[in-house]
């Protein structure tokens, strides 16, 4: 039974990998390809490694960019593979508005410059209970928000996911309202964990998995982390978001990986990590406890799921 | 052209073409060419096949209504005991593959979860009209009683049609569509029976 993937890379391996490409004409081919989205790429990775545990190994690229939930380009996993290939993610602008000094829309390959990229190993759990660790290049979400200077009064930040229906075929039937809607808290936002996410395994992010820049949470379930996005808005008020206007009893805003609070119609205590044959435990903040459980200490988990 | 002969004779064609999805799946599953989420996969692929065959016997009652066409009823039991046959694989991939023998587990989710409850009755439903499908079987019950037994074909198939719609996160048409062909022919049904006082297609 060939249920283990062979192509799963362990992390040293991949990181090895990546400083052989640094070192070799690959790494120029990579770069004229590349070059924004790799501006100022910080190759001091292996602090993140505190991030993983030994047992987390890295999906393969095929796994990340053929099994996607991005309903934008169709409802079934694989249909983001087979139906982004008409998306044109360049150029790109990003609105930034609400309650900032000055309300402007940014060129991506400005915000770019502005920003070091990193590389971010981190686990990824759906709320479907399936889990996969990927590693993305990105830059911490805090710089963007620096850069857009909020005013004291924003609370939350909103993001919204670019609507093209004629790119995106999923955007054509109404399976959810769009354009798709996400939303953090302003402290949740500002967290080094969370990443606007430009690269995947060293290439520019595909489109099925959000190009050209998608946010991840990584403590929260998948569908926080809200792909393809065009604008950002700092609020007073805790924005709607998309899964939990359409079932507000089943994802709620806060939507934090945790095995004690069931999704309705199934347990979120195990996890399937592709490749793998037998479930895991989901950790509790899907195992970012230590970097993040301080943020919810006065929030009862069960009624703020 | 539409005999009993007939139909019977191309039972085996018939046979092999349903047998065959599950042994492609099955086949592709050892292979490792089931995709991403083979497990996941298989289950999908084993329990939308068993709710298709579940509505095609229905069907098959309903068309077998019309005279020219009524030898077609000869598939039925086949197609029956095959739905039943994928049912069977979609719980065991279930249980075995999908939650590893984690039968406490299993016990808490099939209470715990409507859906899971759904799927579960509905396999329950079938296990006695599997049971009962010889003709002797038949005979020992009387015709009556078999008849009444296999009135459970219903609510097998309300509540698997019901288990798929649950499942589904956010595009519930296909699900719908099987839903619509359930209540359409039960109402044909209704109609008959107790509107123009027929008896049903045996």
């Amino acid at each position: 039974m060939k249920i283990l993937s062979s192509e799963i890379t362990p992390y040293k391996t991949y990181l090895n990998r990546r400083k052989f490409i640094k070192g070799s004409l690959a790494s120029a081919l990579l770069a004229t390809v590349s070059t924004s989205a790799f501006a100022n790429h910080d190759n001091n990775s292996s602090i993140y490694n505190k991030y993983l545990n030994e047992s987390d190994k890295l999906n393969s690229y095929e796994e990340i960019t053929t099994y996607n939930n991005f309903y934008e380009f169709g409802t079934h996993k694989k249909h983001p593979h087979l139906n982004s290939g008409n998306f044109k993610p360049r150029p790109w602008t990003i609105k930034i508005d609400g309650l900032v000094k000055k309300p402007q829309t940014y060129d991506l390959e400005k915000i770019l410059s502005n920003v070091t990229i990193e590389d971010r190993v981190y686990r990824l759990r759906c709320v479907e209970a399936w889990s996969m660790v990927i590693p993305w290049q990105g830059f911490q979400l805090s710089e963007l928000i620096k850069m857009a200077e909020p005013l004291s009064s924003a609370k939350y930040v909103q993001f919204v996911t670019v609507f093209r229906p004629e790119e995106m075929p999923g955007q054509q039937k109404r399976t959810i309202i769009w354009p798709y809607r996400e939303g953090l808290r302003m402290d949740e936002a500002m967290n080094p964990l969370t990443i606007l996410a430009t690269g995947l395994y060293g290439h520019e992010i595909p489109n099925q998995n959000g190009a050209p820049i998608r946010l991840v949470v990584p403590w929260k379930y998948g569908f926080k982390s809200i792909k393809s996005i065009v604008e950002i808005r700092f609020l007073d008020k805790q924005p709607e978001t998309s899964w939990e206007t359409l079932a507000p009893w089943e994802y709620g805003f806060y939507a934090n990986v945790n095995p004690n609070v069931d999704h309705p119609r199934w347990s979120q205590s195990t996890e399937r990590r592709i490749g793998e044959f037998k479930r895991r435990n989901t950790l509790m903040f899907n195992g970012y406890e230590e970097e993040v459980a301080h943020l919810y200490k006065d929030l009862d988990l069960t009624k703020f799921y | 052209m539409f005999s009993i002969r007939n139909f019977n004779r191309s039972k085996p064609i018939l046979f092999l073409l349903i047998l065959f999805p599950s042994m492609i799946w099955a086949y592709q599953f050892i292979a490792g060419n089931l995709g991403v989420n083979p497990i996941e996969r298989l289950m999908d692929e084993f329990g939308l096949m068993a709710l298709r065959l579940i509505i095609l016997t229905l069907m098959i009652s309903t068309i077998a209504n019309i005279r020219q066409l009524k030898s077609i009823v000869v598939f039925r039991r086949m197609i029956g005991l095959f739905a039943f046959y994928y049912v069977c694989l979609h719980f065991s991939t279930y249980i075995f593959l999908d939650h590893f023998f984690d039968i406490e587990f299993i016990i808490k989710d099939i209470i715990k979860r409507p859906f899971i409850t759904f799927g579960f009755i509905s396999f329950l439903c079938l296990i006695p009209l599997a049971f009962t499908s010889t003709n002797k079987m038949v005979k020992r019950l009387s015709y009556k009683l078999w008849k009444k037994i296999h009135y459970l074909i219903y609510p097998a198939a309300i509540l698997s049609s019901f288990h798929f719609y649950v499942l589904v996160r956010a595009d519930k048409t296909e699900p719908m569509i099987y839903m619509g062909i359930i209540v359409f022919l039960l109402f044909e049904r209704i109609v008959k029976k107790f509107i123009f006082h027929r008896p049903l297609a045996r």
